[in-house]
């Protein structure tokens, strides 16, 4: 039985960096304070006794559902940028990635 | 729809008298985010004019038919109630949408619901809240609330939902209106936007079973562009409403009506069955140990969906965009500022849930244990044919009472998330009322059993007059 752990401040930024979600200073704190109170409510499936049970990945027997390759007509370009915030010369225009 | 069909009725007139309620409650209630009065009144000339011209009508001919707003309709906006997606408009139509409108139903907007269909009172929502039409300092429940508050004020006919958790079923208990969350993979998820995509269904949200029913039979299909979508045979579910229940068995888990749900819930939950038992079914106490488990296994799961989910989220393609010197902070300020805090939380849990070190800990546990709930379930329907309990542990509660305590809010999950996680059927039905408030009764079946459950709650609805009321709106 895994011991409860109270969950750091530090912990919460470690994570929302690794969701690529910026956190703001109050958000920081109460996000800790209330993580703690949830993740001691999640403790509770530790009681489960889950020795030799499979997990379910999937309620429904399906695997590999596949069809046969068909030509459709595509969205046109015009369509697939209608909503995007920044475009120039028919492309999507994206900030800086290196 | 026989009086559209006869001409006795324009479908003109049908849209035309339900904007008039709109126009009536709408600032009080706010069920809607988007109204489409204009498209809905050409769609519904379109079809008087069809009919004039002694053309075959759809089966939904001039119904009007409200959409949750996580549900992708061409052309119309589409936000999930977020920021994020507050001026996103979609360039394809959801199967759902696609096939009522082939009925020649006619959508009069999108409805107010939780951010992200996260939440279980429509509070989270950043277009604000709705209000429950039985008492408007409550909630309607979520996160299906405007569906739910449209029927119930009769700004709609029919009303689509989306359920993960309850979101169909917590509404329609809270509102007091019938809502369904059909067996997973019965209706097409394409066009539905994702928040846990193993546990959620759209489902029908109507003002009495047969409408539910009829509502059903359109969506219900298999659909090639959602490979979770399963190929069964077609049924007509309007069809075994009338059967009778003779001999039909009963099982009440304990589990569903234990401690923490209200006393008026738990007598009304019996009175219920007993009302059951009067029309020839029989009823047991059932257990279903692994119950005790089923919310945050639910919650570990679904956040850990969502965090996946979500991280489309970017702002380049669609939706809202930030500022930022990269790509990095573009994205990673976006998502502060375009999400609200629920859905900020649920995204940081479940990352959390299925990061290394944590994993086995917290997401293959919960994924144990929802094979503990399958096999609890399965074992169950053996020996009885529906369960039956709340929908919700209590009443509607008041407007600001719950969202400061996200605990708090999920426990209200407490007896709807566990058919999410078996993959079953379940329906909330009126129940009975505390006063001027809403207790929903709760019927699950087993997988694609949605014949037998709405043949159950048919049958306590035709002999109880609680359909029938109407909220006061006088307050």
């Amino acid at each position: 039985m895994v011991e409860k752990r109270p969950i750091s401040e530090k912990e919460v930024e470690h994570v929302a960096w690794l969701a690529r979600l910026e956190l703001s200073q109050s958000d920081k704190k109460l996000f800790t304070e209330q993580f703690n109170e949830i993740i001691s409510y999640f403790k509770k499936i530790d009681e489960a006794k889950t020795e030799a049970v499979e997990p379910t990945y999937h309620v429904i027997e399906l695997a590999n559902v596949l069809r046969e390759d068909q030509e459709v007509p595509p969205l046109l370009r015009e369509e697939a940028l209608r909503n995007a915030p920044k475009k120039e010369k028919g492309y999507i225009k994206a900030p800086k990635m290196v | 729809m026989e009086k559209i069909r006869s001409g006795e009725l324009t479908a003109e007139e049908c849209v035309s008298s339900v904007y008039e309620r709109i126009r009536q409650f709408e600032e009080r209630f706010h069920a809607y985010v988007t109204l489409t009065e204009d498209q809905a009144l050409k769609t519904a000339r379109q079809i008087d004019a069809k009919r004039r011209r002694g053309e075959a009508l759809g089966s939904l001919a001039g119904v009007c038919v409200a959409v949750k707003d996580n549900i992708c309709t061409q052309g119309i906006r589409t936000t999930c109630s977020s920021r994020m997606l507050e001026d996103f408009i979609p360039p394809y139509s959801a199967t759902v949408v696609e096939r009522i409108e082939r009925e020649d139903a006619i959508i009069v907007g999108k409805t107010n619901m939780d951010e992200f269909a996260m939440g279980s009172t429509t509070e989270t929502s950043y277009f604000g809240i709705t209000r429950n039409p039985w008492d408007h300092s409550r909630v309607p429940g979520g996160s299906s609330g405007g569906s739910a508050a449209a029927i119930a004020l009769d700004e709609a006919i029919l009303a689509l939902g989306s359920d993960t958790g309850g979101s169909v079923r917590c509404p329609a208990s809270f509102c007091s209106v019938v809502g369904l969350k059909p067996t997973y993979g019965l209706v097409s998820r394409y066009g539905l936007i994702a928040f846990a995509n193993s546990l959620e269904q759209i489902g029908p949200i109507t003002g009495n079973v047969y409408d539910c029913a009829l509502l059903l039979n359109v969506i219900a299909s298999h659909d090639p562009r959602d490979s979770t979508s399963v190929d069964i045979h077609r049924k007509d579910y309007t069809e075994s409403l009338e059967g009778d229940i003779k001999g039909l068995k009963v099982g009440v888990p304990k589990e569903l009506i234990g401690e923490g749900t209200d006393k008026n819930v738990v007598s009304s939950v019996w009175d219920a069955v007993y009302k059951l038992e009067e029309f020839g079914a029989s009823y047991d106490e059932v257990s279903l140990p692994s119950l005790k488990y089923a919310l945050p296994a639910y919650y570990i799961i679904a956040m850990s969906e969502a965090s996946s989910n979500l991280a489309r989220y970017d702002g380049l393609r669609y939706g809202y965009r930030a500022e930022g010197s990269d790509w990095s902070e573009v994205y990673s300020r976006g998502r502060r500022t375009g999400l609200g805090p629920e859905v900020r939380r649920r995204i940081i849990l479940g990352t959390y849930a299925l990061s290394a070190g944590y994993y086995e800990e917290y997401y293959m546990k919960a994924l144990k244990i929802r094979t503990l709930i399958k096999k609890d379930f399965d074992r169950s329907f053996k020996g009885s044919d529906v369960l039956v309990g709340p929908t919700m542990p209590f009443p509607p509660f008041k407007i600001g009472e719950k969202i400061d305590n996200p605990l708090a809010l999920y426990l209200c999950d407490v007896d709807t998330v566990s058919v999410n996680l078996m993959g079953g059927c379940a329906v909330s039905i009126p129940c009975s009322f505390v006063g001027d408030l809403p207790i929903g009764l709760q019927i699950i079946g087993k997988p694609f059993d949605e014949a037998k459950i709405l043949r159950v709650a048919h049958a306590f609805e035709q002999n109880t007059t609680h359909h029938l009321r109407r909220p006061l709106l006088t307050n």
